[in-house]
């Protein structure tokens, strides 16, 4: 299929951007990677009059430690957030997630600040974000503000994002001593998104956590906390039997959405299999 | 690869490149991007034709208002059935020797009635694609929903709607088969199993969608169509017929295929309804599939609903196979290789690799509203290799016996060949025991079974599944010609001598992809006695090449490579006569050798091939009187000694399940197979492992997702799963050569019997690792959720 006809334009600053934004309305749509949009574009489901490539703003770039924050630009690719030493060193959890994001290709183009955008529910950023109690810097004509990852996503493919305004970056807290992180997701190809995939976080010490954020990814219309699994370990030394019990709760709370070839009966006991792979080897203090 | 060389005497006097892993000369254009594909070829005057295809499975059509659609920038046509009618005769898609097979009158556009989703109802001409699609938003199509027939276990019911009214009922056809002694087989028999199995409709997804450029040239009232097909010559005695055009003012022309598994050997309304424009306008009209209309009007395949019995003795021999398939084939028989033939195969191929004397069959091709199915790689060979081998396992775990051993008592001997299979399948010559002895000891199978079982211990599961096979090839008439289809079971090839010594072969099959033509230039450059690199091969071009079936059936190179080596062997003993001529020696004192004429006792060269053709082309005054050099030799080949050629062979495939999960890791898979005589041993490998992810992609991911309502829920590359390389085990590949006596050559097909045993092996070793739960599972694509259910863990 081939797009619609469409203008294009390509400013060189924010400013720039907001204009045309002011402007164009609805009928604008933000280019960043292009990794979904092109898609959609070509499938007719989008159609914009006006296509506002961000790729040339400098201020979107790069990925920096400003104080007790990592500050990731938006134009940051997946790729570059894979390999870069100062995420690894203060934000992990990002470097164990990126390898699960599609495939090199579409990392090598797809941005951190599209995929936040974009607010797919199944997808590994916008999870990530909840489980580290990011900030997502949105960037208008009238200045900076910062939406809590918990408050930004709002509903399938939904976020607080308001007419005029860009993600332009992601800032996330850096790494506490004793941080502990893990991040797993099932899918039948190697990046598909998943059938469920979980994000953890926490302070760790011996077979104890706390401050848990579990983070299920692909069972709702938003990235979901598992906050009854998380009450439920919280502080507690974990034994078996325990992790058992967050499973449980785990099941218990989530009523996921099913996909094509996965109900939510399978989605649930899946999300409950990834959490007990995920603390048993906290159990034995490993 | 695990080399078996060689124990076969040469084809030809001088095999330098038959039986080496030899270059396909295409290799460079095509990795450097340098093919022509048919979306590649602009052509002046060219216009661009995008379809409007039925967003319902089944829909009455009300009204077409195209008004507004034709004051679109760029809108050259828009065209709906009736006026298409005028242009391109109905057909109807049944085979003579197929008894009470029968489908209804089709369209190139559905008149009045659009039967399912994806079927093309009216088509828009522009300037471009992207216009045309512009203007198909502009077009108002009224419809009203009619009922849909989904499900094909109550297509027969007396209360589900008729699709076509005037065949009575939705039956397209039904065969039994029955040897007789089957209940008495089953009523003394000491173990009995019973499985019913679930396939998943699914497709050939190409790389190169189905594409057409039709060029009708009003002056000379000429079609020239471009096509990515397997079959041209078909094609043009189709629209010959349909267009009532002499043959000789239609060419069809394949360049570069990208793909085709058989999904591009068949004829589309599609096709037809780009070839009535072009007719209609007077200039070139291209035709792309985008990737959805791909999904919901290619053919599909393989949706078959079985029920299978196997019977066997405490000795451990098999009695008997039963089995009942109903199978979907879409609301018409698929032009003009009919849509009866996949489940028709099925009958004639389970049970085919043991020698029990005891099957019954029944067999119910039924009509629904989904897209049509038709012959995919395999045909049938997936469905009833499945069935087949499940069985085996089943009733060898019931008897406590190896699945290995079992099999391995019940193949028919390989001493035993010429012989008939229980369906009446006759066969040539067989090794299945030769290839269980070389697969048992490539696998190491006992370390295997023991590694299992230490395994098991550790809470890991693994499972060790086989796949005995036949697939049939080389077919004769037997397969279409003998039905009135008008599709060629002969082949031929042309051989020129040029000047220089080069030569050019022109050969009636074609290239997908797969290597035809470097096998092609490897059989000519052996049968000519020239170098691989003085060949030049030319396919897909009906104005050139002589008639020939094309690409289907494995016949690419038991047939096609026949006829060049025929074609290449005349030439050479033209060539020897004619230099006996000019040298005044007796021709058979001379060898033609790399290109040179020598002394066959010496071996010393006497004249070079290009002083041959110099003399022969430029300086003709100098031969004898009553001498001429016939350079230029055509030979046909056609397989007339047995409906087909069968090819035998095993799989093997070891797996992990994950049984918290349900999620299959595939650690490994093996195959010895017989293709008789290979020719290049890279390229049958390559084929082997194509073809066996292309059947891992049928057993654990692909399938055609409908709704309740008859609506495809995944027509897309990233909710349709293909199979990918990162989640593929490696493919040990090894070779038994039994080549057919048929043909001098004695190769036989190789492009399928990978799809048609990797299922099965796969879903053994499923089932095979989840034994100890006494849990198995018989429906694919073998989902996570399906190993979860048939576990009890959701």
């Amino acid at each position: 299929m081939k797009a619609p006809a469409f203008d294009y334009a390509k400013p060189a600053h924010l400013a720039e951007a907001f204009a045309l934004l002011a402007r164009y309305g609805d009928e604008a749509k933000l280019l960043a990677g292009g990794q979904s949009l092109l898609a959609a574009l070509n499938l007719r489901l989008s159609e914009p009059s006006l296509l506002i490539d961000l790729s040339c703003i400098d201020a979107l770039r790069g990925i920096t430690l400003v104080g007790s924050k990592l500050r990731i630009g938006a134009l940051t690719t997946h790729t570059a957030i894979e390999s870069s030493p100062l995420v690894a060193q203060h934000a992990p959890l990002l470097t164990l997630a990126a390898p699960h994001i599609a495939h090199r290709a579409i990392r090598n183009l797809g941005t951190i600040g599209g995929s936040i955008a974009y607010a797919d529910p199944a997808a590994e950023w916008p999870t990530c974000a909840l489980a580290l109690d990011a900030a997502i810097v949105v960037a208008s004509a009238s200045g900076e503000r910062r939406v809590a990852a918990a408050d930004f996503f709002q509903g399938l493919y939904q976020t607080d994002l308001q007419p005029g305004e860009i993600v332009s970056a992601v800032e996330v807290p850096v790494r506490a001593p004793h941080q502990w992180c893990q991040f797993s997701e099932l899918a039948r190809r190697h990046g598909d998104y998943a059938i469920v995939g979980l994000a953890a976080v926490a302070v760790r010490q011996a077979n104890t956590l706390t401050q848990a954020r579990l983070v299920l990814l692909g069972v709702g219309a938003v990235p979901l906390r598992a906050h009854a699994a998380e009450q439920l370990i919280e502080g507690k030394a974990l034994s078996p039997a325990r992790v058992d019990q967050a499973v449980d709760a785990l099941r218990d709370s989530i009523t996921p959405v099913a996909d094509l070839t996965s109900s939510a009966e399978t989605k649930r006991h899946l999300a409950g299999v990834l959490l007990k792979r995920i603390l048993s080897p906290v159990v034995s203090g490993v | 690869m695990s080399s078996n060389r060689r124990n076969l005497p040469p084809v030809t006097g001088h095999d330098r490149y038959i039986g080496t892993s030899a270059s396909r000369p295409n290799a460079a254009r095509l990795t450097e991007g340098r093919g022509t594909y048919v979306d590649d070829i602009e052509l002046p005057q060219m216009v661009h034709v995008a379809y409007w295809r039925s967003p319902a499975p089944h829909a009455r059509i009300t009204r077409i208002d195209a008004d507004f659609a034709r004051l679109m920038p760029g809108v050259v046509a828009v065209v709906d059935g009736a006026e298409m009618a005028k242009v391109c005769k109905p057909w109807v898609a049944t085979l003579s020797h197929m008894v009470g097979m029968k489908s209804a009158p089709q369209y190139p556009l559905a008149m009045g009635t659009a039967r399912w989703q994806g079927e093309p109802v009216v088509a828009v001409v522009a300037q471009t694609r992207a216009q045309a699609e512009d203007a198909l938003q502009y077009l108002v199509v009224e419809w009203e929903p009619l009922p849909a027939v989904v499900d094909t276990e109550t297509a027969l019911d007396a209360t589900t709607p008729v699709i076509h009214p005037e065949l009575g009922d939705n039956r397209c056809f039904t065969r039994t088969l029955d040897t007789g002694g089957v209940d008495e087989a089953f009523a003394r028999a000491d173990a009995v199993a019973e499985i019913t199995f679930q396939f998943g409709r699914h497709t050939g997804v190409t790389l190169e969608p189905r594409c057409q450029i039709s060029d009708y040239n009003p002056s000379e009232k000429r079609l020239t169509v471009y096509h990515s097909q397997q079959a041209p010559h078909m094609m043009q005695d189709l629209y010959s017929r349909q267009f009532d055009l002499p043959e000789s003012q239609i060419r069809v022309v394949c360049k570069d295929v990208g793909g085709s598994f058989g999904i591009k050997v068949h004829a589309y309304p599609d096709d037809f309804a780009t070839v009535a424009l072009s007719i209609m306008l007077g200039r070139p009209v291209k035709f792309v599939a985008d990737r959805l209309e791909s999904f919901t009007s290619d053919i599909h395949a393989r949706q078959h609903r079985v029920t299978g019995r196997i019977a066997a003795a405490k000795s451990g021999d098999i009695l008997a196979f039963e089995i009942d398939d109903l199978t979907g084939i879409g609301p018409y028989s698929m032009f003009p290789r009919t849509s009866a033939i996949e489940g028709n195969q099925v009958v004639n191929l389970v049970g085919g690799p043991y020698r029990h004397q005891q099957y019954r069959a029944r067999l119910n091709v039924v009509f629904q509203n989904k897209t049509p199915t038709c012959q995919y790689r395999g045909v049938g060979h997936p469905i009833a290799c499945a069935v087949t081998e499940a069985l085996v396992d089943a009733v060898a775990n019931t008897l406590e016996t190896d699945p290995l051993q079992l099999r391995r008592q019940n193949v028919i001997p390989d001493d035993a060949y010429p012989c008939a299979g229980i369906s009446g399948i006759k066969f040539e010559g067989l090794s299945h025991q030769a290839c269980l002895d070389k697969i048992t000891a490539m696998m190491d199978y006992p370390a295997l079974r023991r590694e299992q079982s230490e395994l098991r211990q550790r809470g890991v599961f693994r499972g060790i599944g086989f796949a005995a096979l036949i697939e049939l090839t080389n077919p004769s008439a037997a397969f279409y010609g003998v039905g009135g289809a008008r599709i060629s079971a002969q082949d031929g090839a042309t051989i020129r001598l040029e000047p220089t010594g080069a030569v050019t072969v022109m050969v009636g099959v074609g290239e997908q992809g797969q290597g035809a033509e470097g096998i092609f230039a490897q059989i000519a450059a052996d049968a000519v006695g020239v170098p691989m690199s003085a060949v030049r091969v030319v396919t897909g071009d009906t104005d050139v090449t002589p008639y020939g079936g094309g690409t289907w059936a494995s016949r690419g190179a038991g047939i096609g490579g026949e006829a060049v080596l025929l074609a290449g062997q005349a030439l050479q003993q033209n060539i020897l006569a004619l230099a006996a001529a000019i040298l005044k020696r007796d021709a058979g004192t001379l060898e033609l050798v790399d290109a040179s004429i020598i002394d066959a006792t010496s071996r010393e060269a006497v004249m070079a091939l290009s002083e041959l053709g110099r003399i022969a082309y430029f300086r003709p005054d100098t031969l004898p009187p009553g001498v001429a050099g016939e350079l230029m030799v055509t030979r046909h080949y056609a397989q007339r000694d047995y409906p087909f050629i069968f090819t035998n062979g095993v799989q093997a495939s070891l797996v992990e399940v994950d049984v918290d999960t349900g999620f299959v890791t595939l650690l490994k898979h093996w195959v010895v197979e017989d293709c008789g005589r290979v020719i290049n041993p890279m390229l049958v490998d390559e084929q082997m492992r194509g073809a066996i992810v292309q059947g891992i992609g049928g057993a654990l991911y692909e399938e055609c997702l409908y709704d309740d309502d008859g609506l495809l829920q995944n027509g897309n590359m990233a909710d349709y799963l293909l199979p990918m390389a990162a989640e593929m085990p490696d493919i040990d590949v090894a070779h038994i050569e039994t080549p057919t006596r048929s043909s001098k050559l004695g190769a036989k097909g190789a492009g399928e019997a990978g799809t048609a045993g990797a299922p099965a092996a796969v879903m053994n070793a499923i089932n095979d690792a989840l034994r100890p739960f006494k849990a198995s599972v018989y429906s694919q694509p073998i989902t996570p959720e399906k190993i979860l259910r048939a576990l009890g863990k959701v």
